[in-house]
Order: structure tokens, then C-alpha cells, then sequence
């Protein structure tokens, strides 16, 4: 097959332009195959509780009902429950609501104990222990609003309000946190407050909540079990609960969006569709315009399949660059993403586009090479 | 013959050949198709999303909201605020001469989704009595109103169409007690994505004791700017006063905004794909065609005549598809109903519109790219030497 590449190569730049040009329509339609089945693949991962050592128990009746603190007792005393730490999503705004970030209120031991991710000095592991208005922020978010250690964070908060009814909470930064590899640095765009001060200044009504729990388990395997085991114990009371391993938690929030699984299949249908119909007669007409040619090598020699073999792989060929150079587009703009989309070019969406290539090729080359292995040479030469 | 007569003669001799060259000319036709059919589709979802969206509120009703709170969600206001705050001149009477106001606890409350196993945020609004009367948009489609004091829930149309479990006579489950549906009902806008139950029930069974918001409607056209001059400077109260609209729409924006960001992106990687099919396909319709064109112009047709018929062919053909496309988006998707997250965290129902205004939006982008794939082909077409076409290029 290496003697005859040159041909194939010749073949494809017989007319440079159009070649181009498919190819550049190729590239398009694998970009978006590549975006849309990323999305795809994140959507419908598997939510299962492979691996996960470490689960959120949130009120079964949404996570934005925060629970009493007084079910943490309870989640620990279960076998296999190594550490529980509490979260609250503060919802503050600093300076101007543009400037997004998540901060969760905390207890700082038991974060560090949930979350052995975050990499701290020791000193400073110490002092958002030892402050009552202590924060700590992540190296990220850190360096975006030029925070230093000791400095005073204002945040506004759309939805706690202190005693005295105002919202903003002053909190002193004394820690700033990077992951423990790349992947968790990414990661670090949030901040962590004290649970102290956020439980001490709310209203009294308020105090007392958790927010939602954060289990970590001694063995992954038993996770599906002390999940089971968490929400059993609080069936029919007032705080009912729902576990679930961290991934499935976060996948949530994603799912909530609907049903993009329909959309993005329709998209990627459409595509296809249209980049089949477009490739396709790009090769039917290059075939055509050389069929004189295909009759001169058919008498020199070259067998009915050899022909056939030619036209297929010219069409191999062409649909491999052309979704190759949209492949790595596509692998390019994901990882140009920031990291909190955690949409990935993974092997599956790689094996995806393979095959879609391959069907591609096959689709749009057969018609055309079959009928140039038909060919009858005195046919072909007369030009009839 | 003047050029007049040239360009309709040739553009129409051009356009009657175009069955000749069918597989060519379907080209550009599928490949537009596939182009427009895919933005009006994504289009229509966030035209859909914002009709249901400003749909909701009248403009004789105002929402009262603790001050600085982004939405419902994250309003409290408690129940003397509330008092107080319906007592306000601004707000049109009952017969009964209650205030025509009801003040009402958002809490959200996960659903399954059709055919799935995950939860979505479903608000459950709790109103009160007068919450019917000021909304006259509402039918009851089905069953009956809750009884106030029992644990009975009305679903709006789009929550009971899009979630499970939530036909007449099923039971939901909120923090270890029963909830009974008794009604299906329909207000055609954000409202129907929600689940109602009486104020108070719902108060006492989630644990609070305040409300989200006050709605209200107005006595008379300028009553919105007294009653917000009044209740933002009374000192009693710290509380935001938009008109129900204006909520609305601000609840709104974001997301819209979003989907059409993505859909731009999707449509202009198509285009760009679609623009290099046009392209070959109109320079392979010029080569088959170069004989012919070198006769046109030996027997004395000009430039601009030539021009005119390469470009002619490939609007109409993108106009075709375009019209294909929108058709295709138009039958699988038109009154496609879906549900996504809204402004308040809570899911919003609503159907995919493809408007007329945006059959126009994909037919000038079908033009656009029809009239760029021939701009190319039309001037080599053009510049054509006679002597080298007349040969057959």
C-alpha cells in the first residue's frame, strides 16, 4: 500500500483549492462533533460511586435547604465514616457582582481533614483555625484580586444578613491555599470562610445550620453503603437527607440545565449530515473528472481492486485530516476553557470521532470507488 | 442589448439549468439547510425562554423584595413587613376591602424529571388567598384549589408536562410529610413551572416563618411610583419595589443571554464549514459551465451579465436551503417543550418558538453565505480569457 501514496497524494492535489476547501469544511464539522460530544460525554457520565471516597449529604429536599448541625454527630457515628465536614454557600459579591466567586463557610479543621487536596503552609492552616473572622482564599482567586495575607475581604452577601440586618461581612484573609497538583490548583477560585463568625453574626433564627455535609469514607467500596446507611437514619424526619459521591453532586448542578443531551445529539446529527452530503460530492465529482485517468491505469495493469483500493483511500485520507485538524481544534478550545466547566476531549470522545471518521470515509468513497472499479477501460477512454 | 437585458436573459437561461446540475446544486442546498436549520433551532430556544419569561407579570402588579436580595430566592421579608407593606394606599382593594396583595414563600423542592433519576429544582410557591385574585391569567385546567391548612399542591402546566409524579391524586414527599396534588392549572408564563400551596402550610411545614415576596396590584396607573417612593423611604422597612415585569425580565437576562452567545458560536463554526461547500460547489458549477460562459461572452455579453447569473445561481440555491432548514427547524421544534434552570435556581418550562423573525435571521444568513460561496466563482467566471473558455478551460 506505501508504493501507491504518492498516487493517492497527487490524487487529492490535483485540484489544491477544492482540497482545501473540503478539507477546511471537514475540520469545522469535526470542531463541533469534538465540542458537542465533550459536552456529551461530561452530561451523561456515569454517576456512580467507583472511586468515590468522598460523598455530600445534602436535604433531600434540595441542597439549598441547609441542614441542622446537630445530624453530624449522627453521620460520624457511622462504620466507615473517617471525617465529616460542614459547607454553607455564603452567596457573597465582592465589590461588584461581575466578580463572582463561590465562598463556603466552614469549620477549618474539618476542611483540612475532608479536603487533604489543598495544599497550606502549616502557620496558616493555624491562624484560619485560631481566627474567629479568618478566610482563606485559593491561589487563583488570590492573584486575580491581588489579595496579600492580613488584608480585610468585604463581602456582601445576597443572601445572609447579620443580626443588625446589614449584609456585609468583613473577613480577614489569613491563608492562601494551592492545590496539591495541577488539576486541584486549577481548582483553587474559591474562598473559605470560618464558620465562626457567619454562625456567631447571623440572626437567631438561623444559627444552627450546617449547609450541607461533606462525608469522607476509610474505604471507597463501602461509600454506596454508608450513603445508604446516612439516609436511612434520617427517613421521615423533618431533615431528610440525600447522599450522593461528590462527582454525582456536582454533575447535578450541570443536569439541572435540561436536557442539553437531546439538543446536542440533534446538533451533531445535523452536522454530520451536512459535512456527509458536502464531502460526498466533492469525491464523486473528483472521480469523475478523472475517469480517463483511472482507464490509463487500469491498462497499465492495475487491477479492478487496486482502483477500488485507490479511490477508497484517497477518501480515507482526506476525511483523516480534515477531522484530524478538527479534532485537535476542538482538543485546543477545551483546554483553553476555564476550569470550572469540567468539559473534557477524553479517549471516548477521541473513539468517537474515529469512528465517525471511518463511517464518513466509507460512506462518502464507496459509491465513487465502486464505480470506478466498474469501469470498462474502451468506455472510459472514449469518454462515454 | 443593454446589460439590463443581459443580466435577465443569462441569470434566467442560468437558473433553468440548474436541474442539469442537480447533485451539484444540492450541495450548497443541504449544506444551508444544515446551517440554518441549526440556528433557528438553537435560536427558537431562547426565543421561547424569553417569551415565557416577559410573559410573566402585568404591569398593574408590583413585587415587593427584601432590599439587595437577587431574586425571590434569597428574599425574607417577615410577616409585620408584610403587613405593613399591604396596608399601602397604592394597592387596589377587594370588594371585601382586603388588599388585593399575597404574600408568598418560594422554597425549592427536587423533582425527577421525566424518564429520569436526578432531581431538578422545582420552586414551591406558597400564596396566599388573594394570590388568585390579583392573577387573573390563572385557569385551573384541571381539579381543584388547595384547601388552606391541608397539605395539597396545584402544578402549573409546564412543571406537570416536564417532571414525574405529579399527575391528580399522586402524593410528594417534603421533609417526612405527604403532599397531595389536587390540581393541574395554566398562566402561560413562569408561573407554570412552579408548584402552589397555601402560605401558611407551607410555612409551618418547611420551618419558616416569613415570606419571599409581596405581590401586589396597583389602584391606579401612577400608583407603582408612590408605593415605591413610600415603602424604600419608610424606615420600618428596607425592601426593593419593582414592577412585576421588570423582575422578570431582569430574572431573565442572563440566561438568554448565554444560550445565544453558545448558539453564535455553534452557527458561525456551521457557516464556515457550509461557506467552503459553496465555494467548491460554485467553482465546480463555473468549470462545467466554462464553455458555455466563453460563448456568452464571444457573442458579445459582458462582464457584469456573468457576474450576475454565478451569483443568481448561488443565492437561490442558498435561499433554498435556507428555506429548507428553517422548515425542518420549524416542524421538529416549534412548541418543543423543555425545562432549564432560570434566574431563581429553580426550573423554568417553556416552548421552543421559531418566530417569524427568526426565519429571516437564518434566510439572510442563508444569503450571506450563498452570496459569499459565488462572489469568488463569479469573478473567475468573469475573467475567464474567451479564447482559453471557448477551449473548455
Amino acid at each position: 500500500m506505501r508504493k501507491y501514496l504518492p498516487l493517492i497524494w497527487g490524487a487529492l492535489m490535483r485540484k489544491k483549492t477544492r482540497t482545501l476547501f473540503t478539507l477546511l469544511s471537514l475540520a469545522a464539522a469535526f470542531l463541533l462533533i469534538g465540542l458537542l460530544q465533550a459536552v456529551n460525554s461530561v452530561l451523561s457520565g456515569g454517576a456512580d460511586f467507583l472511586g468515590a471516597n468522598r460523598m455530600i449529604t445534602q436535604a433531600k429536599i434540595s441542597f439549598t435547604q441547609p441542614l441542622p448541625m446537630r445530624l453530624m454527630p449522627q453521620i460520624e457515628s457511622i462504620p466507615g465514616v473517617e471525617f465529616v465536614s460542614h459547607s454553607q454557600f455564603f452567596g457573597g459579591v465582592y465589590q461588584d457582582p461581575k466578580n463572582f466567586f463561590p465562598q463556603f463557610a466552614v469549620n477549618p479543621q474539618r476542611l483540612f481533614d475532608t479536603y487533604p487536596e489543598w495544599a497550606m503552609p502549616e502557620d496558616q492552616k493555624r491562624a484560619f483555625i485560631s481566627t474567629q473572622d479568618g478566610a482563606i482564599a485559593g491561589k487563583t482567586l488570590a492573584d486575580k484580586f491581588g489579595w496579600k495575607v492580613g488584608d480585610i475581604i468585604p463581602l456582601n452577601s445576597f443572601i445572609w444578613t447579620q443580626r443588625d440586618g446589614s449584609r456585609v461581612w468583613q473577613w480577614r484573609l489569613v491563608g492562601i491555599f494551592e492545590g496539591r497538583d495541577q488539576e486541584w490548583t486549577d481548582r483553587a477560585n474559591l474562598m473559605y470562610l470560618n464558620y465562626g463568625q457567619f454562625d456567631e453574626g447571623r440572626s437567631e433564627r438561623a444559627r444552627g445550620l450546617a449547609g450541607v455535609f461533606v462525608v469522607r469514607v476509610k474505604n471507597p467500596l463501602d461509600s454506596e453503603r454508608i450513603a445508604a446507611e446516612i439516609d436511612k437514619k434520617f427517613e421521615n424526619s423533618a431533615d431528610e437527607t440525600k447522599t450522593q459521591s461528590e462527582q454525582e453532586f456536582q454533575l447535578g448542578f450541570l443536569k439541572q440545565l435540561g436536557d442539553i443531551g437531546f439538543i446536542v445529539n440533534a446538533i451533531s446529527g445535523a452536522v454530520f449530515f451536512t459535512i456527509l452530503i458536502l464531502t460526498g460530492y466533492t469525491m464523486s465529482q473528483a472521480v469523475r473528472e478523472r475517469i480517463p485517468e483511472l482507464a490509463v491505469l487500469k491498462c497499465l495493469g492495475f487491477t479492478d481492486k487496486t482502483v477500488l483500493g485507490l479511490v477508497l483511500a484517497e477518501s480515507f485520507l482526506l476525511c483523516f485530516i480534515g477531522a484530524l485538524m478538527g479534532m485537535i481544534l476542538a482538543t485546543l478550545t477545551i483546554g483553553a476553557l476555564p476550569a470550572e466547566y469540567p468539559v473534557e476531549a477524553d479517549s471516548g470522545v477521541w473513539i468517537f470521532a474515529f469512528f465517525t471518521t471511518i463511517f464518513l470515509a466509507i460512506v462518502v468513497g464507496l459509491p465513487p470507488a465502486w464505480r470506478a472499479m466498474r469501469l470498462k477501460i474502451v468506455d472510459a477512454l472514449a469518454g462515454r | 442589448m443593454s446589460t439590463a437585458t443581459q443580466v435577465y436573459e443569462i441569470v434566467l437561461m442560468n437558473l433553468k439549468s440548474i436541474p442539469q446540475r442537480l447533485g451539484a446544486s444540492l450541495v450548497i442546498v443541504i449544506g444551508i439547510a444544515g446551517v440554518v436549520g441549526v440556528l433557528v433551532a438553537m435560536l427558537s430556544m431562547s426565543t421561547g425562554l424569553n417569551k415565557t419569561l416577559t410573559a410573566t407579570g402585568s404591569p398593574d402588579r408590583a413585587i415587593i423584595l427584601r432590599g439587595g436580595s437577587n431574586g425571590e430566592l434569597a428574599s425574607f421579608l417577615d410577616r409585620s413587613a408584610s403587613t405593613l407593606i399591604k396596608q399601602d394606599p397604592a394597592i387596589a382593594r377587594h370588594a371585601d376591602q382586603l388588599p388585593f396583595a399575597s404574600g408568598e414563600l418560594i422554597v425549592i423542592t427536587e423533582v425527577p424529571r421525566k424518564g429520569q433519576s436526578a432531581g431538578a429544582n422545582v420552586s414551591l410557591r406558597g400564596v396566599e388567598p388573594k394570590g388568585f385574585d390579583i392573577r387573573p391569567e390563572l385557569k385551573i385546567i384541571e381539579g381543584r384549589k388547595f384547601k388552606p391548612g391541608l397539605r395539597e399542591l396545584m402544578v402549573g402546566m409546564g412543571a406537570y408536562k416536564q417532571f414525574d409524579g405529579l399527575q391528580i391524586g399522586s402524593r410528594l414527599k417534603f421533609r417526612g410529610s405527604y403532599w397531595n396534588v389536587v390540581g393541574v392549572f395554566e398562566t402561560k408564563d413562569a408561573h407554570d413551572s412552579e408548584l402552589w400551596a397555601d402560605l401558611d402550610t407551607v410555612q409551618s411545614a418547611f420551618g419558616r416563618t416569613g415570606m419571599s415576596s409581596v405581590v401586589v396590584k396597583l389602584n391606579y396607573a401612577k400608583a407603582f411610583d408612590d408605593l415605591k417612593r413610600r415603602l424604600t423611604s419608610n424606615p420600618q422597612l428596607t425592601v426593593d419595589v419593582k414592577t412585576e415585569q421588570d423582575y422578570f425580565s431582569s430574572q431573565s437576562s442572563g440566561l438568554t443571554t448565554q444560550i445565544s452567545f453558545l448558539t453564535n458560536i455553534v452557527a458561525y463554526i456551521m457557516a464556515f464549514g457550509a461557506l467552503f461547500g459553496a465555494l467548491n460547489t460554485m467553482y465546480s458549477a463555473v468549470s462545467s459551465r466554462t464553455a458555455e460562459i466563453g460563448t456568452l461572452r464571444a457573442l458579445g455579453f459582458g462582464n457584469a451579465p456573468v457576474v450576475a447569473s454565478v451569483m443568481a445561481e448561488a443565492m437561490a440555491l442558498s435561499l433554498l436551503g435556507g428555506i429548507l432548514g428553517a422548515g425542518i427547524a420549524y416542524f421538529i421544534f416549534n412548541d418543543y417543550s423543555v425545562s432549564t434552570l432560570g434566574g431563581g435556581f429553580t426550573q423554568v418550562a417553556f416552548n421552543f418558538a421559531v418566530t417569524p423573525s427568526l426565519v429571516l435571521k437564518g434566510l439572510s444568513w442563508a444569503l450571506a453565505i450563498g452570496f459569499l460561496g459565488g462572489l469568488a466563482p463569479a469573478v473567475r467566471a468573469a475573467r475567464l480569457p474567451v479564447t482559453a473558455a471557448l477551449r473548455g478551460g
